[in-house]
């Protein structure tokens, strides 16, 4: 037997309790700090929502936050996720848990109808104009001086001009400018063909696909790559405020798309966790006039017409054409373009 | 670590006329080969680790502090020390279990095991975090199990419904994929260290009396203590700064389940650079620990052999 302990002697025994001491006393720290932060009175909302809503909803929030406790004494906290809208979506699908989902389009928000029946089929009627309480549209940011001339979506297919877009798989925001392109063209040029023919011209030009609409921006306007960005109407504002007008300008092409980017309670969470009547607030509040109007100072096209007339000349007149009018909703027009084997594959992989 | 000492272990025993010979390069040879290291160095290292604090304390002391008062930065602190602290002591157990079997014993399957350590560096952390939302998501085997009428074990299925217990985009799913990604960090750093060792000095301790416990606990871990330490630390500053993985099962849900590294792609993706690169900075701090640690741990570990 061992008889004397070799561990003095190799001076083991003390560091490894001192470590372990050190452990314990940081789980604790770490742990305590968890639970001290939270109260039982707090409501907290989860709203995942797609990539360029960011600064619109920290301020949304804080106004949201201030009508309830008017309202109800809750304290509600919204905590945010952003990301491209159909990655978004996926991530609700799979479980992310979500109150509220505000996506860039419609077609995200059936996704989670579709797959795992987390909302009603008929979600869009439970709120005003068809739950989209703000629009937005697509238009051209481009560097300052316009050196490619780019007027309209004729000059995006151009050789040589280099288009920053977004991933349509798991964009929202690319899926708008997808159309608006594809529909541009089946106007000019009179056949769905011809219009594929366009857009397969069209991602030629693109050098990079990001996931999501922010990720876009930065790479246009960070790290310079790219002539021309097709972008949120709200998205290029904001690029222009946060880097000066200096730097870029907005290019309103002749014809574009209604952007309607969707909002609902998800009801299979919101059942679970007790918050139906303040998620459902939440979304109404969105209609209001202090909303509208904060929707309108983040270049978001307000729906209510006090808040609409009051930011009339900050948004370029366009000839404006709905999801609906030119192919037939989201549904339908999931299938025939982004869905696998749609046209986008078909476009994208050749 | 092991392969660096045995090199420095050869050296030491080359014959002095050798170490001469090589030091003899015509000078401009040495020179070059110098510059072209050192360039490499500040390009690719000093260079980018300079501009992360440039880039932090462009607007001041005060605007590069104002980044750790946010809440959601503090919560993201604790996350990342959470997932630290959790994953990498089971790392460490798991590490020395696996490196002690693999060096000590011979058994079928004994190469399968080694190559399945290996795994997680093998694959991309992408798929690694993708994997888990398979398993685990609503849509996955665990959603399935929850949404079972008729489940084995119905008593389970009550608590996890009861608890809202969850896996992805939630705690546990991050300290998963981290723990998986960070997987063989210790039992790579000790398993050569071991095998070189050989089993003498463990059977000298069995031929004593000592009974295994023993015999691991005054004989084995003594002599790895260094590659071990070494091991943790590594496995540690990747728990801390592993991005990818963790990106694919948190949900990005600000102040709830962001570590660091998703915080400061959040902050640089909202114009916030002053923000992205403090926190940035925290990652820095703790990649320049790391290595001041190794160091240390080299020349104990170098101190310890000249004294044997």
């Amino acid at each position: 037997m061992i008889t004397q302990s070799p561990l003095s002697s190799l001076n083991f025994s003390s560091p490894v309790n001192r470590v372990l001491f050190i452990y314990v006393l940081a789980v604790v720290l770490i742990l305590g700090g968890g639970i001290g932060s939270v109260s039982a009175k707090d409501i907290v909302l989860r709203n995942i929502s797609y990539d360029p809503t960011r600064e619109f909803f920290v301020e949304y929030n804080t106004a949201f936050a201030k009508f309830w406790k008017a309202k109800t004494g809750d304290k509600v906290t919204v905590k945010q996720s952003h990301g491209g809208s159909g990655k978004q979506a996926r991530s609700v699908i799979d479980g992310l848990d979500a109150d509220i989902v505000t996506l860039a389009l419609a077609g995200d928000v059936d996704a989670l109808f579709e797959h795992g029946k987390l909302i009603p089929q008929d979600w869009q009627k439970r709120l005003p104009e068809n739950s989209a309480p703000y629009t937005s549209t697509i238009v051209f940011l481009v560097r300052k001086g316009n050196s490619q001339h780019i007027k309209d979506w004729d000059d995006l297919v151009r050789p040589g001009v280099a288009v920053i877009t977004p991933n349509p798989k798991t964009s929202g925001g690319a899926q708008w400018n997808y159309l608006a392109a594809w529909e541009f063209a089946r106007r000019k040029n009179g056949s769905d063909d011809a219009a594929k023919e366009f857009v397969r011209k069209l991602y030629k030009n693109v050098p990079v696909l990001d996931s999501g609409a922010r990720g876009s921006t930065t790479t246009f306007v960070q790290r310079g790559v790219g002539d021309v960005f097709i972008s949120w109407e709200n998205e290029a504002f904001l690029a222009l405020k946060e880097f000066g007008a200096d730097k870029f300008e907005i290019v309103v092409p002749s014809l574009s798309i209604l952007a309607q980017p969707s909002v609902t309670v998800v009801d299979r969470v919101v059942k679970r966790k007790g918050t139906a009547e303040v998620a459902k607030a939440y979304l109404e509040y969105l209609y209001s006039d202090e909303a509208q109007d904060i929707a309108g100072r983040n270049f978001y096209r307000p729906t209510s017409e006090a808040a609409a007339a009051k930011y009339a000349d900050k948004f370029p007149k366009v000839e404006l054409f709905t999801i609906d009018e030119a192919f037939d909703g989201w549904t339908k027009a999931k299938k025939t373009h982004f869905a696998d084997d749609g046209t986008f594959d078909q476009i994208y992989a050749k | 670590m092991a392969s660096a000492i045995s090199n420095l272990q050869r050296h030491r025993s080359l014959p002095s006329e050798a170490v001469a010979q090589a030091t003899q390069d015509p000078a401009w040879v040495r020179w070059l080969l110098t510059s072209v290291a050192l360039l490499f160095v500040a390009f690719f290292l000093v260079l980018p680790l300079a501009s992360v604090f440039a880039e932090a304390f462009r607007r001041g002391i005060a605007a590069y502090f104002a980044a750790f008062k946010d809440a959601d930065a503090l919560s993201a602190i604790r996350l990342t020390l959470l997932t630290a602290v959790i994953s990498v002591p089971a790392n460490l157990v798991f590490g020395v279990a696996a490196a002690w079997t693999i060096a000590k014993f011979d058994f079928p399957g004994k190469s399968l095991l080694l190559t399945l350590i290996d795994l997680p560096f093998a694959v991309s952390p992408v798929i690694s975090g993708l994997i888990y939302v398979l398993v685990f998501g609503a849509q996955g085997w665990f959603g399935q199990y929850l949404e079972a009428q008729d489940p084995a074990l119905p008593w389970l299925q009550h608590w996890l419904i009861a608890r809202d217990f969850k896996i992805i985009f939630a705690v546990p799913g991050m300290v998963l994929a981290t723990t998986f990604v960070t997987f063989p960090f210790v039992a790579r750093e000790i398993i050569p260290l071991m095998q070189s060792q050989g089993t003498d000095e463990e059977h000298a301790a069995i031929t004593l009396g000592a009974n295994g416990w023993q015999t691991f606990w005054y004989v084995t871990l003594p002599n790895i203590k260094w590659g071990l330490f070494y091991g943790v630390i590594l496995c540690n500053a990747r728990a801390m700064g592993e991005f990818g993985a963790v990106s694919v099962v948190s949900g990005h849900i600000r102040g709830e389940t962001n570590t660091i590294p998703l915080h400061v792609e959040i902050l640089y993706n909202e114009y916030n650079f002053v923000g992205a690169f403090a926190v940035a900075s925290l990652l820095a701090v703790l990649a320049i620990i790391t290595l001041v640690l190794k160091s240390f741990i080299e020349w104990k570990y170098q101190q310890g052999r000249a004294e044997a």
